[in-house]
């Protein structure tokens, strides 16, 4: 059995006398997606930060496995080594696309970043990848050279997890991909990334509040609440038995998740 | 030279803060250096950067060349060499040959430089990534990390929206293998001019407070794309009054029926080629007694 790409090891963040994350620890396996829910002020997004090294953790510390199949300590790393995991082998998918977007440049701009950044120096090239991906997103390409302010929310959305997609790394967070769409876009996104997630066997950290979003996506649940991990276990497990009465609180308030 | 202020303007104290700035900026080709710029008797935007590095490096025996968009004649060019002229008291000059300093804003002169010489940049904004990335803390960050992905993908929106790399000034530069840099405002048919250049080149920023440096022989590379490489602007015409096709030219509109000419804006390079026999097709219609054929009077200037 291969050991796991990442892991947390009692994380533990405070803010003065709240305890935002009290030694959180699991551990994610590769192609698998861990779904981080909970409601509103429960610690879910600054598990996620403190994971995708955006936050320094209190006490605790990340272990991710890299590509030479070495696990270290993320808080070992150096600056420059953290950069260039953070843009070749993970993803950062923000709620509010206008963040993870440079709303300024052209789509097929903001898919080419990463590999400029990387040492891509042939238009050519770069704009074939950026083309690719756009339809691999649904986006028409001929669209491409328009910025993402003329894009709708569901697009926008669309085209920030291309940009995140096309160094294929191994790694995504997302927080909230789903949130503030409507729901037919929400179903299409959705659909979408659980394409892509089977496809190239993608990593997830998935927060969100929405049930029904982590029994599309996710294979394993983590149920936060004040801070501490309430239940974790299989999606289907959780969401169908759950144990702790929270979880049970939690479940019951959804309409049909 | 008036006596009420200390040579070239600026204290001893100042002058020996910027040298520092100036020597660690050549220790680090292309690194900004952040200096204490001063307040100087111009507006920003008039050069204050470039004044207080000459001010710094000025001794009694230099001979002083200031231009303006290649011309020796503007107001800002004939202002800042009044301005030495007076607080100290040094020679100056129009031929680039002559010079031992030359203060430039937007223009390489044509005339290769020397080892004798150095050349004094006035730059607006010397961040480079600056119209990409706003947060100084984040570009520094990518300076210090060589992360310059960002300055392809301004390169990159040029070719998409114009089909080639449209940026025709400021054209960033990779100096000695390491540090992206803009090269100040000057057209990219300069660009080349700066790589292996004999002159010790200098660059001051006045408002942003940062001094960077170009050592003597130095490789400075443009940056482009493998399949859209970096090209230099090309002229259709000679200079119409000196017959140069080797020179960056002025489009000089002449009347309002559409006529125009195409002359050098390097003036002193005009000139020089001038005296030496060189004919322009348009240089016996050129106004007489104006800017365009005759030669600035530097003495009625100041």
């Amino acid at each position: 059995m291969t050991k796991p790409l990442l892991i947390a090891d009692g994380l533990t963040k405070r803010y003065g006398a709240v305890t935002a994350c009290d030694k959180v620890s699991f551990s994610l396996d590769e192609g698998e997606v861990l779904a981080i829910v909970g409601e509103s002020g429960s610690g879910k997004s600054t598990l996620l930060n403190m994971l995708a090294c955006r936050l320094a953790p209190d006490m605790g510390e990340v272990r991710y496995r890299m590509r030479d199949a070495e696990t270290r300590n993320l808080a070992g790393l150096s600056e420059a080594e953290r950069r260039l995991l953070m843009r070749t082998d993970w993803g950062f998918v923000h709620q509010d696309a206008a963040q993870g977007l440079r709303m300024n440049v052209s789509a097929g701009g903001n898919i080419g970043e990463r590999l400029m950044a990387v040492g891509g120096r042939n238009y050519g090239g770069i704009r074939q990848a950026a083309a690719d991906w756009l339809s691999r997103v649904e986006i028409d390409t001929a669209r491409m050279d328009h910025k993402p302010t003329t894009y709708s929310g569901g697009m926008r959305q669309r085209l920030q997890i291309a940009r995140n997609l096309v160094t294929s790394p191994r790694l995504v967070f997302m927080d909230e991909p789903t949130g503030g769409l409507d729901v037919s876009v929400q179903a299409r996104l959705l659909d979408l990334i659980r394409g892509l997630v089977a496809d190239m066997g993608l990593a997830v950290v998935l927060v969100t509040h929405d049930l029904a979003v982590a029994r599309l996506l996710s294979h394993r649940i983590l149920v936060m609440k004040n801070g501490h991990v309430i239940e974790t276990g299989l999606t289907d497990r959780v969401l169908d038995d759950p144990q702790a009465p929270y979880t049970q609180l939690l479940v019951s308030s959804v309409l049909a998740a | 030279m008036t006596t009420a202020y200390n040579f070239a303007y600026l204290d001893e104290q100042t002058k020996r803060m910027i040298r520092r700035a100036i020597l660690k900026a050549i220790a680090i080709p292309g690194y900004q250096v952040p200096f204490a710029s001063r307040e100087m008797p111009m507006p920003y935007g008039w050069g204050t950067g470039g004044v207080q590095v000459t001010a710094a490096i000025l001794g009694p025996n230099d001979v002083l060349k200031v231009i303006d968009q290649g011309a020796d004649d503007t107001t800002n060019a004939v202002s800042i060499r009044a301005f030495f002229a007076r607080t100290a008291d040094i020679a100056v000059t129009t031929k680039t040959s002559e010079a031992t300093i030359i203060q430039t804003r937007h223009r390489i002169p044509e005339e290769p430089l020397t080892a004798n010489q150095v050349l004094v940049y006035q730059v607006p904004i010397p961040e480079p990534l600056r119209f990409l990335e706003p947060r100084e803390t984040e570009t520094r960050t990518m300076h210090a990390l060589s992360e310059y992905g960002l300055m392809h993908v301004k390169l990159y929106e040029d070719i998409a929206r114009h089909g080639h790399i449209a940026t025709a000034y400021a054209y960033p530069v990779e100096v000695a293998g390491r540090y992206v840099m803009d090269p100040s405002p000057i057209p990219k048919f300069d660009n080349p001019k700066i790589s292996g250049s004999a002159a010790l080149q200098l660059f001051g920023a006045g408002r942003e407070k940062r001094i960077y440096a170009v050592p003597p022989h130095t490789a400075v590379v443009s940056l482009d794309f493998e399949d859209h490489p970096f090209e230099r602007n090309k002229f259709d015409h000679p200079c119409a009054l000196c017959n140069a096709t080797d020179s960056y030219l002025d489009e000089v509109v002449t009347d309002d029926r559409g006529g125009r000419m195409y002359v050098c804006s390097d003036t002193d390079y005009c000139e020089d080629r001038r005296a030496h026999g060189h004919r322009g097709a348009q240089l016996a219609e050129a106004p007489a007694g104006s800017a365009l054929g005759q030669k600035p009077n530097i003495e009625a200037a100041e």
